[in-house]
């Protein structure tokens, strides 16, 4: 570990020149080790980089024509001895990094729990980690946080030494998560999950921004990120608390229309289920989730009867537009029984690990929330654009 | 008009297409419009359109064709790099509050349009054409395989660029970064004619590179002169092989994948749609199968060049032959499984990102046996430092680096906090630049005396070669710096002050890259003015080893009067050190193809259907289709491809050889 | 070094042929074409993957099983066999330099040819009249492209082999030509086992899934 240590000096001394190299000094324990893996992979590297250029200067000076007191053999061009060591010592050094790698992927796996706070302190398990709730949108960041009933925009804020568990997804096209302080980046995608965890440990604001190009509002996307000790973020989420504004989803589908260097923006009340309708892309009411849609194809599909289940799309976060040659675009229409309002599904509820809802007491009542804009309701077709 | 008859006939296309609101594209078009005319003018009234219309446009002459690739990719070196200085300018100025100069809607497609012209309109025609100019004549065959096909290719690469150029001024390009990446570049969030351009423009060109892959296969495979075993190939020929087998099974990956894009975008189907079941994730699967092993399609032939130029300049046999072509072979295998490098970031299990990163590093093994082999072939050799070697020791030098950065972002943990950052930039740069780049100009410097029968002038080559590697340093390093510090691609404005001082470093390296190319296209002018001094005519000027070397500068139609005999790996070094005779008598008629107005034509009806079903103009891109067919069918009707050069026209050409080397002496 | 020049010349050279034979026309044709096809297996390899990918993304709509008439399907399929065993004998005939009979076999083929075309044509109309159309869902796409592209080369084996019949009738069956009914021989046998796969991969699998 000392060696580790030393190591972790160098981006100090890079740190001092002046200015923020924050993929070599973060705040995060899992950033902190991504560093340490590219740090060493580059001192294993610089042991064959560094003779290979040297003997390179060395062999083009040695052997220039003009030096005629250097030893010149046009025929010689074969030694099994020297091959043997071109092959070996590459083939070494990529032993000793494939080691590594396979280790560091699966230890800094952005799906694994986190194990430990920072190098000395395991986690506590005791203490419940942070769930946020991540969504690109165009072209701004919304975060969730499900616990305290929370949502903010282009704003993130964790308590410093808590586990943090993100869930990532993205309202149209692809984006990339990425706190360069906290820990590495993983893709914002639509209609799908990605996780990570991650632990920030030093106090402080840092820089948030998607990591892959998304359309014109790109680079205006980004948020900062709050590492606070326990008191700074109860009173960071009391003020989101008391900023009012409420979240459920005909405002968000305001909200995901396209705009550009967006405001931080609070919520203090969130429809409960919006991450997961937002994730099955079926916030729009009457469309199918991708849920559903899943449980239904993986028992075959629905037939004939399918091919009567689809409305044209009457909404789209860009104007409407279809395909020159193709019919006018369409969605699947969601079926509503009794116990899947919106079109949920059973397949979706995960087998409980409390039984007292089994009871019957306890059960989470669905919200609904109306949509207030006349526009999103079936059947009325604005003029396509297209 | 009524707006129906005008929308039937011009499709999408109107006047508010022409980005007139836009002053740079404006200026540009005004610059680009009165050179051309002049060109035109100057051709017509020097009446040189009959002679470009014979002798080249419809030439079926590998070298020419070669010749016309280079051409080729190095204007477009011209537009691509335009390009890159309008981002370096942006991104150099868009500080504080500022947005710099352009706006998001044009610097998306700068940048988009600066990857896809450098990687398919630049290095690749700059590639292609040093291998079909220099195979054939290192295996000392008389043409390729399939000669009608190679200017076909070439005139589909041509056409392909024409689209993309077509795109500055008419309309406008892909706003999606290279890749076009679905959902963004489905029709939903790109419905503007940009995505249509860059699909029709790679998939008119990539039909060209998938049929110059096919034949210069067939050419190395069929074609080898008498004693040329696979094991006596020479180098660039074998590395060349290992290339066109890469094109030949990635480029129909890219044709699906563009076509998949393009029915989702014109008929309204879901490969990459979110809803309906489609996956976009798919689509980067499938980009990046083609999108890794086109690295090595570029790369490899750069290698050729530099096992070549090495082994001449240190007067010496290449060190480990066997192993360097090994290691070329582990190269081509090893590149199909490494794509999902490309995007560790998707969030693929632990064990699948290692595997893939493993992978990755396993090829750096025999890239590093490469390196020590062009170590030891200096090693005890008597080095020359003429151009092409200069460029070799800056390639050593710049791609250990690259390749260090590479493996580097091959470990996923590190991928993670580097990857789309500009470090990642850096990188790609630092390969591309200093392998594939460094290596055309190698190729070009070394090969220019064989193509033009004189040499480059070297006062203006050490210029460029100075300009280039000290701006590419300059340009790049920085990008890397700034990598470190987290800041990602692709961005077109900036709130950190801290950075911009590094951003005006990249930009200045970027500036002393751009006086490199002026240096090189003043290489060219001025060494065209002195050509009687650099004038070379023992058709040997660099004492080289392999074939191309043993016939004049420049080669004759026919390539070689009499097919030559190998008897060893440097058959030309061989020749000379066993006293060769160039044979005076016995000469023949040579059997050659003839020339064909056929590819010119059918590329360029696809590019006009290209262009109408880019602007939904249905009634142009069914009309050019059908023609193309006819035009297709009528050329198999003629039977008669071929000529024989009659025996006397031989026999003066070499006649007058005999002479000028007679002089010489 | 510069290349000495000596007049006279005794025995064989070494260095070069001085009894040179230009390779025969097509000699790389067969090669060539081989290589082409891989590359146009590759092609189809990229769109079996798709439908691998996307083949049980029915959108909440049919499948397979709903939709697919194997009936047909092996009518289908009995005309491509049977086209490639006649274009077998095509080449039989042309080896003994028949060209009526050649011409023959040539035209059943083209004729079963089409009847495959033609038959396709009435399943991909009776699905989309249905409903079941490309844009329905991932599935469907997936289906019509793999099954479409397949169709498409079909139809262009047939352009190609109205072209060879006019173009023995005009010329006879000369080198060339044979070389050209050679390729179209490959070409087409290609295509009848790219169709198995699809029957197998495609409609039985489907079926069964």
């Amino acid at each position: 570990m000392s060696r580790l240590k030393i190591l972790a000096l160098l981006p100090l001394a890079a740190a001092l020149s002046g200015c923020d190299y924050v993929v070599l000094a973060p705040a995060g324990d899992i950033a902190a080790q991504q560093r340490d893996l590219v740090i060493i992979s580059t001192v294993l590297m610089l042991l064959i980089v560094v003779p290979v250029m040297a003997l390179t200067v060395l062999f083009a000076w040695r052997y220039r024509q003009s030096n005629t007191s250097a030893r010149y053999e046009p025929e010689w061009d074969h030694s099994t001895k020297l091959e043997l060591v071109i092959w070996s010592a590459p083939l070494l050094i990529i032993v000793c990094l494939g080691a590594l790698t396979w280790m560091g992927t699966h230890l800094l796996d952005p799906y694994r729990t986190l194990g430990r706070i920072k190098a000395e302190q395991a986690v506590d398990q005791s203490k419940a980690p942070l769930e946020v709730d991540v969504v690109a949108l165009d072209w701004k960041w919304l975060f969730i946080y499900p616990d305290y009933g929370i949502a903010t925009v282009n704003d993130l804020a964790a308590p410093v030494d808590r586990p943090i568990q993100f869930r990532i997804t993205a309202s149209s096209v692809m984006n990339s998560f990425y706190i360069p302080a906290l820990a590495g980046q993983i893709y914002a995608m639509p209609g799908m999950e990605t996780k990570l965890h991650a632990v920030v440990n030093h106090a402080g604001t840092y820089k948030g921004f998607s990591a892959n190009y998304s359309g014109a509002g790109f680079s205006g996307m980004h948020f900062n990120f709050q590492g606070l000790d326990d008191k700074g973020f109860d009173a960071w989420i009391a003020s989101a608390k008391s900023a009012g504004g409420s979240l459920g989803r005909a405002e968000y589908l305001q909200l995901e229309k396209p705009s550009q260097n967006e405001p931080v923006r609070r919520y203090g009340t969130i429809d409960s289920d919006l991450y997961r309708l937002i994730l099955n892309m079926c916030v729009e009411t009457g469309k199918m989730c991708q849920s559903e849609m899943m449980a239904i194809d993986a028992k075959g599909g629905r037939g004939h009867e399918g091919l009567n289940n689809t409305l044209p799309l009457t909404y789209d976060k860009y104007a409407r537009r279809g395909t020159p040659l193709g019919p006018e675009p369409t969605f699947v229409a969601g079926t509503c029984t009794p116990d899947a309002p919106q079109g949920q599904t059973t397949a979706s509820i995960k087998a409980p690990t409390d039984i007292a809802p089994l009871t019957g007491a306890g059960l989470k009542r669905p919200t609904f929330a109306p949509l207030k804009s006349s526009s999103f309701f079936l059947g009325q077709r604005p003029k396509s654009d297209s | 008009m009524s707006p129906d008859l005008l929308k039937l006939i011009f499709g999408r296309l109107g006047l508010e297409s022409l980005p007139l609101h836009e002053p740079i594209v404006v200026g540009t078009f005004v610059v680009v419009a009165l050179g051309g005319a002049t060109l035109l003018a100057g051709l017509t009234y020097f009446r040189l359109w009959g002679y470009l219309w014979r002798e080249w446009f419809t030439t079926v002459d590998h070298k020419r064709i070669g010749i016309m690739y280079m051409i080729l990719g190095i204007v477009m070196l011209l537009r691509g790099f335009a390009d890159a200085l309008m981002m370096r300018g942006q991104q150099m100025l868009a500080f504080g509050g500022s947005e710099g100069y352009l706006n998001a809607h044009h610097y998306d497609q700068v940048f988009t349009a600066h990857g896809v012209i450098m990687i398919f309109f630049v290095a690749m025609p700059l590639v292609t054409g040093l291998m079909n100019y220099v195979v054939p004549l290192q295996i000392g065959a008389r043409d390729v395989s399939f000669p009608f096909l190679n200017n076909f290719s070439f005139w589909m690469t041509v056409g392909g660029a024409v689209l993309v150029m077509a795109s500055l001024f008419i309309g406008e390009f892909a706003r999606t970064g290279w890749l076009a990446y679905p959902p963004l570049s489905n029709i939903g969030y790109s419905p503007d004619v940009g995505v249509d351009y860059y699909i029709w423009a790679l998939q008119v060109a990539g039909v060209g590179t998938t049929l110059s892959g096919i034949n210069l296969i067939c050419t190395i495979v069929k074609l080898r002169c008498p004693g040329m075993t696979m094991m006596k190939m020479p180098v660039f020929t074998w590395t060349s092989l290992c290339t066109n087998i890469l094109i030949v099974a990635s480029f129909p990956v890219l044709t699906v994948v563009l076509a998949l894009l393009s029915l989702d975008r014109y008929v309204g189907t879901n490969f990459f749609t979110n809803d309906f079941g489609g996956s976009p994730m798919m689509y980067v699967n499938l980009i990046w199968i083609w999108g890794h092993p086109e690295v090595y399609i570029l790369v490899l032939p750069a290698f050729g060049i530099f096992s070549e130029v090495t082994s001449t300049f240190s007067g010496k046999r290449l060190f480990g032959y066997t192993s360097m072509v090994y290691a070329t072979v582990v190269i081509t295998i090893l590149s199909y499984l490494v794509w999902l490098h490309h995007f560790f970031t998707m969030g693929s299990g632990a064990s699948v990102n290692s595997f893939f990163g493993i992978t990755t590093m396993i090829i750096s093994i025999p890239t590093g046996a490469k390196m020590f082999n062009w170590l030891f072939t200096m090693y005890r050799g008597r080095i020359r430092y003429e151009l092409p070697m200069m460029w070799t020791i800056a390639f050593m030098l710049t791609f250990v680096l690259g390749g260090m950065t590479g493996v580097l972002l091959a470990v996923p943990p590190a991928d993670f906090v580097l990857h789309n950052s500009l470090f990642l930039i850096a990188h790609f740069h630092n390969v591309i630049i200093g392998g594939v780049v460094f290596g055309a100009f190698a190729g070009i410097n070394y090969w220019f005396p064989k193509a033009f029968g004189f040499k480059l002038d070297v006062f203006w080559g050490k210029l460029s070669f100075w300009f280039w590697v000290v701006g590419f340093y300059v340009a790049f390093m920085p990008l890397y710096v700034l990598g470190l510090m987290g800041v990602t691609r692709r961005l077109r404005v900036f709130d950190d002050p801290s950075l911009q001082i590094w951003f005006v470093i990249a930009a200045i390296g970027a500036f002393l890259v751009f006086l490199g190319i002026l240096s090189m296209l003043m290489q060219f002018a001025v060494s065209l003015l002195k050509r009687e001094q650099l004038k070379d005519v023992t058709g040997d000027p660099w004492d080289a080893r392999t074939l191309e070397w043993a016939t004049s500068s420049p080669p004759p139609d026919y390539n070689f009067a009499f097919t030559p005999v190998v008897h060893d790996n440097d058959a030309w070094w061989d020749m000379k050190k066993r006293g060769y005779q160039r044979p005076l008598t016995g000469f023949r008629p040579i059997h050659m193809p003839s020339s064909t107005g056929t590819g010119v034509i059918l590329a360029g009806l696809a590019t006009a259907m290209g262009f109408g079903l880019i602007w939904y103009i249905w009634w142009l891109a069914a009309a050019s289709f059908l023609a193309m067919l006819a035009v297709g069918i009528g050329h198999t009707f003629n039977y008669h491809r071929d000529f024989d050069i009659p025996a006397e026209d031989v026999i003066r050409t070499e006649d007058a050889r005999t002479k000028l080397l007679a002089g010489a002496k | 070094m510069t290349v000495a020049v000596n007049p006279t010349q005794t025995g064989e050279p070494l260095f070069y042929l001085a009894d040179e034979h230009p390779h025969p026309e097509g000699y790389s044709t067969s090669l060539g074409f081989w290589i082409y096809l891989m590359s146009d297996c590759l092609i189809f390899a990229m769109l079996f993957a798709a439908f691998g990918v996307l083949g049980a993304n029915y959108a909440a709509g049919p499948a397979p099983k709903d939709l697919f008439d194997l009936d047909l399907v092996a009518v289908n399929t009995s005309m491509l066999l049977l086209s490639s065993i006649t274009y077998g004998f095509a080449m039989l005939t042309m080896q003994q330099n028949k060209i009526g009979q050649t011409q023959m076999w040539l035209a059943i083929t083209g004729l079963f040819g089409a009847a495959f075309i033609g038959i396709e044509l009435t399943e991909f109309a009776h699905m989309i009249h249905e409903g079941a159309t490309p844009q329905r869902s991932a599935f469907l796409s997936a289906f019509f492209t793999l099954v479409g592209t397949h169709g498409l080369h079909v139809t262009c084996g047939l352009i190609w082999l109205v072209t060879l019949m006019v173009q023995v009738g005009k010329f006879g069956l000369i080198e060339a030509n044979r070389r050209r009914l050679m390729c179209l021989s490959m070409f087409w046998h290609f295509l009848d086992v790219v169709w198995i796969g699809v029957f197998t991969f495609v409609y039985l699998l489907g079926v069964l899934r």
